[in-house]
């Protein structure tokens, strides 16, 4: 390969670093890069799905029966990482209803329906075009943020997140599209390099970045040559461009950071700690869209490939349109077509059906058929054996065989002190597993498990602290109902000795009265008055009955 | 001879000093092998391991009167848990105690049915359940445990279980199937 076959700004390849592992693969790219990129038809009805990216669900803005114009925003961000959605035609909203789209849960999601009226009517655009530059870095994240635009390289982060100005050296232009059939961001790159470089320089203006580095494999020797003349034309000179050895998966954020600067991305870290910044080609381009055509993230490329479609081109569509329609506009599917994959081979998402939406994500629909490159699915695997073959091949450095024992074991503590989250789920170490282990699923099942654990964790503390809550609640009702019991039982108590002297004085007037009585009784020693004028034998009696008295009494006694 | 067996006897009283004011000073309050268990517990307070709550259940396992398998609820990922945590071998959940759900659930109220007599709010081991005496209860799903509690006191069995289908934000990748048998790392 000749270095410098172009100018000046194409960097020597001698500077390239490289990282650990990756693999060859065929490429399969030319089938769909023969035929210049084509504008699909409107179709009749979209579905487009309000979560389209990483992070919170936005908030929906319109109501089923609402008019809608193209262009305008249905759904705003909700919270800090969260991205807009917009309408892609004019029409009328049907429905706000779940519905599926490609997303490998399965899991149905809020979709806003809207019937096309095939006016093309567009709401109103403000085009900031190369004012950009007076507009503060601030208001620009804002602009994008507003626009919906998220990492259109696969992982739809949303952009404007990844837009901080923090001390950022370079900015990496990742135009690299390492996994096979995939060629979305080749012809976006060969025939829109002028937009694309006007992107990267709205990037670069917002970061403040020193230089920008647009980095494509060796394998797009065209989109090289219209990169390269379009930073010419641009007169910059602080562009470059750096072609990069094809070896899968150098387009990785962090494999390519890895390749452009020699510097390693830290574990737990971002890219931005090594003052690197990296964004997708198409992102930069819908960025330009954004800021000087006033133009939402509405429509993408996607490659249609595969040997399983009749004549694989790239199509730009607009987010929401139905998937079959893009295969029949394509020619339809071949007799012997097998599996529909949103994606590469490697990293893609096997759809069931077709009727689903394309979304901001869907860089490529690969229907595959007879001998394709294929992973090892969930059907039955061999045992491992302990080759080391995927330790050789992991691009991010870690122990495969060692994840892949403790996932499939649950020791999730353990996978993670071997780094799990590192792993960035490419597929190389299933691609070469002699034992066609499904590793990557094993990953991918490990690290939901363990996210589910932390949720349950945080649902557990709560749980917790409301039942701890509960216990010192229902001990401070018991005290304070015995506090209540105590204070009567007190009061009682106390009022006791007041009533006993009261009681006392009264028995102490009764028994002085008594006592008095009983003096005076015995003091007047009394005799009846009319006994005086009787006759003795009356006496007598009385003097019996008298005697008889007191004998009883002295009986009684 | 005097010399030597005078310089021992003091530095074994300093040490012993040492040592006693270590044993106030850095007294340990409670156990903490007990809060460890307990932080693993899933804390549904279902009693189904035959305690009263999670925490009596930590307790027991710290003092060695209790199992490591007897939680239905945490299933085979809190057993796995406390093997490690206790270094012993870990067994698969004691059948007496119940089986582990499949899903996730939590119950809720047919709030037409309701009569409002609270028994439901007395058993409640979260606060969960939300209503007043002979007015409509209702269930607080987010604060829910699904340790189905409230259900046997019902006395006109209005509360019912609803399994939590997943979102999108707490749905998972499927477990892989097939292959040979998942090696058991020690």
């Amino acid at each position: 390969m000749r270095a410098n076959d172009h100018s000046s700004v194409l960097k020597s390849e001698e500077h390239v670093g490289h990282f650990h592992g990756g693999i060859k693969l065929p490429g399969h790219k030319s089938m769909s890069t023969r035929t210049p990129i084509s504008r699909m038809p409107a179709s009749q009805r979209y579905t487009i799905p309000l979560t389209q990216h990483k992070g919170a669900e936005p908030e929906v803005v319109v109501n089923a029966g609402d008019r809608v114009l193209k262009g305008q925003i249905l759904a705003k961000p909700h919270g800090l990482i969260s991205a807009a959605v917009h309408s892609p035609v004019s029409g009328q909203v049907v429905e706000i209803a779940a519905h599926h789209f490609p997303h490998p849960s399965g899991v149905a999601g809020t979709c806003v329906v809207i019937e096309n009226d095939f006016r093309e009517e567009w709401a109103e655009r403000k085009p900031v075009g190369d004012g950009y530059r007076e507009l503060s870095a601030h208001d620009l994240r804002a602009l994008i943020r507003d626009a919906g635009i998220v990492g259109l390289g696969g992982a739809s982060f949303p952009s404007a997140v990844k837009l901080t100005e923090v001390g950022i050296e370079t900015l990496i232009l990742n135009g690299v599209e390492c996994e096979p059939y995939i060629s979305c961001d080749d012809m976006l790159m060969r025939e829109r390099a002028e937009e694309i470089i006007k992107g990267a320089q709205v990037i670069a203006h917002i970061i403040k970045a020193r230089s920008c580095i647009i980095a494509i494999e060796d394998n797009k020797p065209e989109a090289i040559a219209a990169i390269t003349h379009a930073v010419e034309a641009s007169g910059s000179d602080n562009l470059e461009v750096q072609k990069v050895p094809t070896i899968y998966p150098s387009g990785g954020e962090r494999q390519l950071i890895q390749v452009i600067t020699g510097n390693e991305v830290p574990v737990n870290g971002l890219p931005s700690d090594i003052n690197v910044l990296c964004h997708n080609v198409g992102t930069a381009y819908a960025i330009y869209k954004a800021v000087f055509e006033a133009e939402p993230l509405i429509t993408r490329i996607v490659t249609v490939t595969g040997r399983g479609v009749h004549a694989p081109k790239n199509l730009e569509v607009d987010i929401g349109t139905p998937i079959h329609e893009c295969i029949e506009y394509c020619g339809g599917y071949e007799p012997d077509a097998k599996a529909l994959i949103m994606g590469g081979p490697m990293m893609g998402l096997t759809l069931d059906s077709d009727q689903l939406p394309v979304i901001k994500n869907s860089n490529c629909l690969l229907v595959s058929a007879g001998i394709d490159i294929t992973l090892p699915t969930s059907e039955q695997h061999m045992p491992c054996i302990r080759c080391g073959k995927c330790v050789e091949v992991c691009p991010a450095n870690l122990l495969p065989q060692q994840l892949y024992w403790y996932s499939s074991s649950k020791h999730y503590d353990r996978a993670l002190e071997y780094h799990l989250f590192d792993c960035i789920e490419c597929g190389c170490c299933a691609y070469v597993c002699p034992s066609r282990i499904p590793l990557v699923q094993y990953y991918r099942h490990a690290k939901s498990e363990i996210w589910e654990q932390e949720r349950e964790r945080k649902k557990s503390d709560i749980a917790r602290e409301r039942h701890e809550r509960r216990l010192e609640r229902l001990e401070r009702q018991k005290q304070e109902r015995e506090a209540r019991l105590k204070k009567k039982r007190d009061a009682l108590a106390k009022n006791k000795p007041a009533r006993e002297t009261e009681m006392d004085r009264k028995k102490a007037l009764i028994a002085s009265a008594l006592a008095r009585v009983n003096e005076k009784k015995s003091k007047q020693n009394v005799e009846a008055k009319n006994t005086e004028n009787l006759t003795p034998e009356q006496q007598q009696k009385i003097r019996e009955a008298d005697a008889r008295r007191k004998k009883m009494k002295q009986q009684g006694k | 001879m005097i010399v030597v067996i005078i310089t021992l006897a003091i530095i074994a009283a300093l040490f012993g000093l040492l040592l006693g004011y270590s044993a106030i000073r850095f007294r340990v309050e409670g156990d903490p092998v007990v809060d460890q268990i307990d932080a693993i517990l899933p804390q549904t307070q279902c009693g189904q391991c035959g305690y009263a709550g999670c925490r009596p259940y930590a307790e027991a396992i710290a003092k060695g009167e209790a199992d490591i398998n007897q939680c239905p609820p945490g299933g085979e990922t809190v057993i796995i848990e406390l093997s490690d945590l206790l270094d012993v071998e870990a067994k698969p959940l004691s059948a007496e105690h119940g089986v582990e759900k499949e899903r996730k659930t939590v119950v809720y109220i047919d709030e037409e049915t309701c009569i409002g007599c609270t028994l439901c709010i007395q058993a409640c081991p979260v606060d969960a359940i939300l209503g007043a005496a002979k007015h409509m209860h209702t269930v607080i799903e987010s604060e829910c445990t699904g340790c189905d509690l409230c259900i046997p006191p019902c006395p006109v069995d209005c509360i019912h279980v609803k399994v939590l289908a997943p979102t999108l934000t707490t749905w998972k990748w499927h477990e892989p199937q097939g292959g040979f048998a998942a090696p058991r790392a020690g």
